[in-house]
């Protein structure tokens, strides 16, 4: 099986749905020639033409405003946001119609839109380039959030959102684009939406993080495990829905968990899921839910940066204080 | 006759100064700078792009980020500079190192800024941070230049975006508001022919971006902005007229002569050709044979130049690398007072520092 990278993943998905479903399209700033400014969908315009893959004029409520109205006449578009911070002026047109539109009409109307954008910090940029906003989408009801943090799940995510019937956010770690490489098989496969993944299984702490949270754990991993802690690493894939069940079913073997997160800490991803343990597992816990999570800030420019990311010494510090 | 008549023709004519070859085909819109005057202008040009270039070494060395160059653009926001005054207020995108530095901004803020460090926003210069969600700030710039009018200050603003920039609907919304609260503002839009790879005759199918402020009963011009002496005939003119409360929209037309930022390869999108062809109207060239002309330029006098930069440069440069972060930064200036959530994870960073 050929090793491919999340970047070549994403692609290899695109390029699979185009030649199966004419209806999707691809739309965003740049995606065309250049290939967006990550390469994710370079060489499509090629095969596809410039009507299938659509430099778009610089506007992220054109974008996904004139998206809704193309997937309810039947087009299914998967448009790139150049980068997290810049969905926001698509953001009235994200959570006031995409969002709702299926509920509106009671069920009449639907919007099978994938938005997809890079995400994530560490990788020196600019401001606004940095983000980790997960919560915005997962507060919002309507929206699917899928977040993957591995080439195969990169692809098969991907293949599934397009699907969905539903409008689906799709984050890409791009810290991760091109660092990591595993077998990606050639052909169709889907990863289902809502499906958490036991990464490594463990009995003593259940540790849990999702997109580029993902390679720090996994790297805290070894160091537990030299002295005998089995962490049992657990990937969510998908933010929302949450996969409640795999992750109570973890904690009601280990009883520790520790969340891993980016985003900043007040209502981040990991107080949902340290609510729904302490709602449902409670009596299997034998110490406090612990949260990594950067802090509650604006993400710094590069130089200030590495002081808001969780990194080994506070993963590590977070799982210690909890094993006593 | 159809009922709906076609859209009226609007003219694309762009005021010049100086053609591409050094020639005065405008007298009457000639500066009245004397020689000292026009060599200092030179010499600020020759030290703002030697500036710019510094940074892809600095970012090829890890040195900096990565960095959006203007080189191309001098003329266009050195004439709008010099047009306006110093205790006017400008609200820079984010490839405006030219205007920022005329304007007051240190040079060493500048590096420290591209070399990640918030202090790098924070000076004197009636400059705003750097703006980089596309088209967001020309809104500000309304905004303000409202208050001046309503406190009854003398000032104007200006905002500083290109072509890409004009298809965000926030810049629409400046574009509409502007006249109706009758803003002391003067938008300066640089059209440098590219949004990262999409060119300019993508981005919109209207003739000239000038027309876009047309139908928000802006007042409008298009100049050629790689003619210093034509953008600054333009830029006095429209801050004149801001300050008797009527905003104007200035579409400057230039070319963004390098990469998008150190960060992009425009050799995937456009071609050497088109890159070459934009260089013969390279606005430093231009003045420099004007200057030529009148036997002020010389080899000698641009030599003195380029030295004179590159000691201020290097300057700059070492004292923004000498600048040392404090991670209660990152904390500390989010509120007036940091609230107790915060000040507690703070000390939670100590920990780890
Ligand atoms: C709202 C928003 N969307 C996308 C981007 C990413 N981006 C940065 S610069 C750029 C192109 C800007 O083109 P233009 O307005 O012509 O400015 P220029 O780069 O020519 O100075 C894009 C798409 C951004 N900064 N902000
Ligand atoms: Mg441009």
């Amino acid at each position: 099986m050929p090793q491919r990278t999340i970047a070549e993943a994403l692609n290899q998905a695109l390029f699979l749905e185009m030649e199966r479903d004419p209806s999707v399209m691809i739309m965003g700033e740049d995606v065309g020639i250049d290939g967006g400014v990550f390469r994710i969908t370079d060489g499509l315009i090629k095969k596809f033409g410039e009507e299938r893959v659509v430099d778009t004029p610089l506007a992220e409520a054109g974008i996904i405003g004139s998206a809704i109205g193309l997937a309810m006449a039947g087009m299914r578009p998967v448009c790139e946001m150049q980068f997290d911070g810049f969905v926001y002026p698509a953001f009235d047109q994200i959570v006031n119609h995409a969002a709702r539109m299926r509920n509106r009409s009671r069920g009449k109307y639907t919007c099978p839109i994938v938005i997809r954008f890079p995400y994530c910090g560490g990788v020196r940029a600019l401001e606004h380039h940095s983000e980790s906003a997960e919560t915005y989408y997962i507060h919002t009801p309507g929206l699917r959030v899928v977040c993957p943090s591995t080439p195969y799940d990169a692809k098969g995510l991907m293949l599934a959102a397009i699907r969905d019937p539903d409008p689906v956010i799709f984050q890409e770690p791009k810290k991760y684009y091109r660092n990591i490489k595993e077998e990606v098989p050639d052909e169709d496969y889907t990863v289902e939406i809502g499906k958490a993944r036991v990464m490594i299984p463990g009995e003593h702490v259940t540790v849990i993080g999702w997109g580029a949270m993902i390679p720090l754990i996994l790297k805290v991993h070894p160091h537990f495990a030299q002295k005998g802690i089995n962490l049992e690493v657990i990937d969510l894939r998908t933010l929302s829905p949450l996969d409640t069940p795999t992750i109570l079913e973890s904690v009601q073997k280990t009883g520790r968990c520790v969340i891993v997160q980016e985003a900043p800490r007040t209502l981040g991803l990991a107080a949902e899921i340290s609510a729904q343990i302490m709602e449902n597992a409670v009596q299997f816990l034998q110490a406090p839910v612990q949260r990594v999570t950067g802090f509650d800030i604006i993400p710094p420019l590069l130089k200030l940066e590495e002081w808001n990311l969780p990194d080994e010494k506070r993963v590590i510090a977070g799982i210690e204080s909890i094993l006593e | 006759m159809p009922l709906i008549p076609e859209f009226p023709k609007i003219d694309d004519s762009m005021i010049q100064v100086l053609a591409p070859d050094g020639t005065v085909v405008r007298e009457d819109f000639l500066p009245n700078w004397d020689e000292a005057r026009l060599r200092e202008v030179y010499k600020e040009m020759i030290l703002i792009r030697r500036a710019d270039k510094k940074f892809t070494n600095l970012q090829r060395t890890g040195r900096s980020g990565t960095y959006p160059s203007m080189e191309g653009q001098e003329a266009t926001q050195m004439g709008m500079i010099y047009g306006i005054k110093r205790d006017d207020w400008i609200f820079p995108a984010f490839r405006e190192l030219a205007a920022c530095y005329l304007h007051g901004v240190p040079l060493e803020k500048i590096y420290l800024y591209w070399m990640g460090d918030e202090w790098g926003s924070n000076y004197e210069a009636n400059a705003l941070p750097v703006s980089i969600p596309v088209g967001s700030h020309p809104l500000h710039a309304v905004g303000t230049g409202w208050a001046f009018r309503l406190q009854n200050k003398p000032h104007i603003t200006v905002s500083f975006f290109s072509d890409g920039a004009t298809s965000e609907g926030a810049l629409y919304e400046a574009i509409n508001f502007a006249p109706v609260v009758q803003s002391r503002t003067v938008f300066c839009c640089q059209n440098n022919g590219w949004a990262i790879s999409t060119p300019t005759n993508k981005q919109t199918a209207a003739a000239t971006l000038a027309q876009k402020a047309v139908a928000g009963g802006l007042r409008n011009i298009r100049v050629d902005g790689n003619d210093i002496f034509a953008m600054y005939a333009v830029a006095r003119e429209a801050a004149e007229l801001a300050r008797q409360n009527i905003p104007v929209f200035i579409e400057a037309m230039t070319y963004r002569l390098g990469n998008h930022t150190t960060s992009d390869d425009s050799g995937k999108y456009r071609s050497k050709e088109e890159e070459e062809d934009a260089r013969t109207r390279d606005p430093i060239l231009r003045l420099q044979k004007y200057l030529a002309a009148q036997k002020i330029w010389t080899p000698e006098f641009a030599k003195e130049c380029e030295e004179a930069a590159d000691a201020a440069i290097s300057k700059a440069v070492e004292a923004a690398e000498n600048t040392k972060q404090n991670p209660d930064d990152i904390f500390d200036y989010h509120y007036e007072k940091i609230t107790p959530p915060l000040a507690q994870q703070k000390e939670e960073l100590k920990k780890f520092l």
